[in-house]
């Protein structure tokens, strides 16, 4: 193994370690947990595999292999930043609907405070 | 049919409109005092809510401004909860009428529709006030759009006084668009198996506050208007079902 190859593992492992270990805490929900445990693997992958890159940037027919790397990189950022603008659309869904419903309830309530519950009304006997 | 069943509420959705909104709601109430107004307060900065309160109407604060879809939904989803027939749409700027509100009520109260649209521009409407040229035109290219959408004439697709049954507020109320909802509300009806109506209605000049449209021009928001129209018709349908 070379030296490079030792750091990209222990990086990459790291990295997954990372991962798995916010999981673990509850700090990520398991559903957006999987594209970064999937990009983590894919690191772990051209770690170990030394050859990997120079291998897919022939089947792709890039001349130079680093630029595969380049490429792969943007790639992963793209699915990612797609997948945040998804669960930020999904997120202002809820919020609109939350902010609706507060609307609602505190409306109820401040008429509820306008005009005294019943039960307020009758515990008080000796009146009239 | 009896009057029970058409209970009505005039939805008021307003932003910033301290200067309008008191005039609205008592121009609302004392033309037909058996209606209800709720004003949808949309985050705003200045004292609308207290206005509104005061000129006797309901009130319903929004913590944070949602826009004027997420303000009207609001509306629908009081009219529902508090079980109104008919809930009315009208702007807190005093560009509609008493008057046109009442149209709007009756058409519905006939039946066989369950939107029904004011439009500045049927029957020729010449008169009243009628935005600028220029807006006039994208209004009329986005009308000519939706109508074939829709497979009926559209004069007026971005009128905001519309009249909605318990029927259509089912459905607005979990499916309403957020950014300039009107033309693509519309939309949404017909593809779901809900019909509208346009009657003629004479608006008036803003009285205070700004257009919604403000700082964008025609040119954009009608860019905009139109891809949401499009990207309508390629969504799949929604459940018409209450869950």
């Amino acid at each position: 193994m070379t030296r490079v190859q030792i750091i990209a593992l222990l990086g990459s492992l790291f990295f997954l370690g990372f991962i798995v270990e916010s999981i673990r805490k509850r700090r990520l929900r398991e559903e957006y947990s999987l594209l970064w445990l999937l990009f983590g693997a894919i690191f772990l992958l051209f770690s170990l595999w030394r050859g990997g890159l120079e291998t897919l940037a022939g089947w792709v027919g890039i001349l130079y292999a680093p630029a595969a790397l380049f490429l792969i990189l943007i790639m992963v950022l793209f699915v990612l930043l797609f997948h945040f603008s998804i669960v930020l659309s999904r997120l202002r869904e809820d919020v609109t609907a939350l902010v609706q419903e507060v609307g609602l309830l505190k409306a109820e309530g401040e008429k509820d405070l306008k005009e005294p519950a019943p039960r307020a009304r009758d515990g008080n006997p000796g009146e009239g | 049919m009896n009057g029970e069943k058409f209970r009505t509420l005039v939805v008021v959705p307003a932003f910033n409109e301290e200067e309008s909104v008191a005039g609205v709601v008592e121009e609302l109430r004392a033309y037909e005092p058996r209606w209800d107004v709720l004003v949808i307060d949309d985050g705003s900065s200045d004292r609308t809510a207290e206005m509104a309160r005061r000129a006797g109407a309901k009130v319903v604060s929004l913590v944070r401004n949602l826009g004027i879809g997420g303000a009207v939904q609001t509306g629908f989803l009081y009219a529902l909860k508090k079980g109104y027939g008919c809930a009315v749409q009208c702007d807190g700027d005093g560009q509609h009428p008493p008057e046109g509100v009442a149209l709007l009520v009756e058409t519905l109260k006939q039946g066989g529709v369950d939107v029904v649209v004011g439009s500045r521009f049927l029957n020729g409407g010449r008169s009243g006030f009628l935005s600028t040229p220029s807006r006039r035109l994208g209004i009329s290219l986005l009308a000519l759009f939706l109508g074939k959408l829709c497979g009926q004439v559209v004069t007026d697709p971005t009128s905001g006084l519309r009249a909605y049954n318990t029927e259509s507020l089912l459905f607005l109320s979990r499916n309403y668009p957020r950014d300039y909802p009107e033309p693509e509300a519309l939309l949404l009806i017909h593809r779901h198996g809900l019909t509208f109506r346009e009657v003629a209605v004479t608006m008036r000049e803003r009285r205070g506050g700004t257009s919604s449209l403000g700082g964008w021009t025609p040119l954009v928001y009608m860019s905009k208007v139109l891809l949401s129209l499009a990207v309508e018709t390629l969504r799949p349908l929604r459940s018409r079902r209450w869950m």
